[in-house]
């Protein structure tokens, strides 16, 4: 038997294939990362000593069941909530050895002493919606990424970033280790100058 | 001199499609490369709620997510229309939160058990109540870092009703 050439194989439904194949594989996906708002919750160790706490240090929100906001108890609207919480944070009232030499706030005596003392409570009812927390919690965030831009642009003048900006490049992978070397001094001290004290009472059924 | 012959003209060449399937091999391998496939069925509503002082979630292996929000339409009939948990493909009770979390540090590898992310990925309507309870949990656990899930936009967007 004369031997037979094996014939080709048709590849002309190849690209039929590939694209049945690219079809099923976009509509599946999602390319989509999560981002949020970080939060550390407390232990659940008992305190048996509660710190005392002077009450101009504390800078309160309660959010009722009706998504209404009181703030140091007078009621405010939403929009006003990072500006008050900005004044309250920079307000630097102490004298001497609580004294804040980088706060520009109005210094008023019956606000915070210092940043570092600053505590914003948050309360909220158990009928609070959901969304109108995170709100909340945005603002109060933003509030603290404000002040931290603001004293970061004022340190480093030369890095051209603010806060948000170098502590984002910091968390980026693709960064190389150097410049995380490089910028993780920098992201710390501003976190120093205003650490972010949020604290959050178990919600009521009353208010 | 007549040799020069002219070529017919009037119709054009037809465009080779010999590299069409190059073309869509690269975009197939791009989109596999890309892909994530979604590991849960989401049986609850999940409008997200809006914010825009956010940070990327950690890498996929060190998160662990909790759903929350009214069961959608599908399950309404069966589980009502009371928002609830849904953890993997189950729906569940605040009782179940902490046993889900110590399953599935288990099953994560060593050094990554240390440094797990919650992310509660929350309906926007849901109240407090519930969230506070899972935030209980997850303290009794000792899970303590947490993130809540948003999608990125003006927090005016959650005002509106």
């Amino acid at each position: 038997m004369a031997k037979r050439a094996a014939p080709e194989v048709n590849a002309g439904s190849m690209a039929d294939i590939a694209f049945l194949l690219l079809i099923f594989f976009l509509v599946t996906t999602t390319i989509e990362t999560d981002s949020g708002i970080n939060r550390k919750l407390p232990p659940t160790d008992e305190i048996v000593d509660p710190p005392i706490i002077k009450e101009r240090n504390i800078f309160t929100v309660v959010v009722n069941k009706n998504n209404q906001f009181l703030v140091e108890e007078k009621p405010l609207e939403i929009s006003e909530i990072r500006e008050q919480a900005i004044a309250f944070l920079d307000n630097g009232g102490g004298v001497g050895d609580e004294a804040c030499d980088y706060c520009q706030g109005a210094k008023d005596p019956s606000s915070s002493d210092n940043p570092e003392k600053a505590i914003i409570s948050l309360k909220n009812n158990r009928e609070t919606s959901y969304k109108v927390y995170i709100a909340v919690q945005n603002e109060l965030v933003a509030a603290y990424n404000d002040l931290r831009d603001r004293e970061f642009v004022r340190l480093n003048p030369l890095l051209g970033l603010t806060f948000v900006e170098a502590n984002k490049r910091y968390a980026d992978p693709r960064t190389t280790p150097e410049e995380k070397e490089r910028l993780k001094p920098k992201l710390a001290e501003v976190k120093l100058m205003f650490p972010q004290k949020l604290s959050e009472a178990e919600p009521s059924k009353n208010n | 001199m007549a040799k020069f012959k002219k070529k017919k003209g009037g119709e054009t060449p037809a465009i080779s499609t010999a590299s069409l399937p190059d073309i869509v091999f690269m975009l197939l391998f791009f989109f596999m490369v890309a892909t994530v496939m979604r590991d849960n069925t989401l049986m609850v509503q999940n409008t997200l709620p809006a914010a825009d002082q956010i940070q990327k979630l950690d890498k996929k292996d060190r998160v662990m997510y909790i759903y929350a929000g009214k069961p959608s339409s599908r399950y309404a009939d069966k589980y009502g229309n009371q928002a609830r948990i849904q953890l993997n493909d189950k729906f569940a009770t605040v009782g179940d939160v902490g046993a889900f979390v110590l399953a599935e540090r288990a099953s994560k590898r060593q050094e990554l058990q240390n440094v797990l992310t919650t992310a509660l990925k929350v309906d926007g309507d849901t109240n407090m109540g519930l969230i506070s309870d899972i935030k209980q949990e997850l303290r009794q656990v000792n899970a303590l870092k947490i993130n809540y899930t948003t999608r990125v936009g003006d927090y005016t967007q959650n005002m509106k009703n």
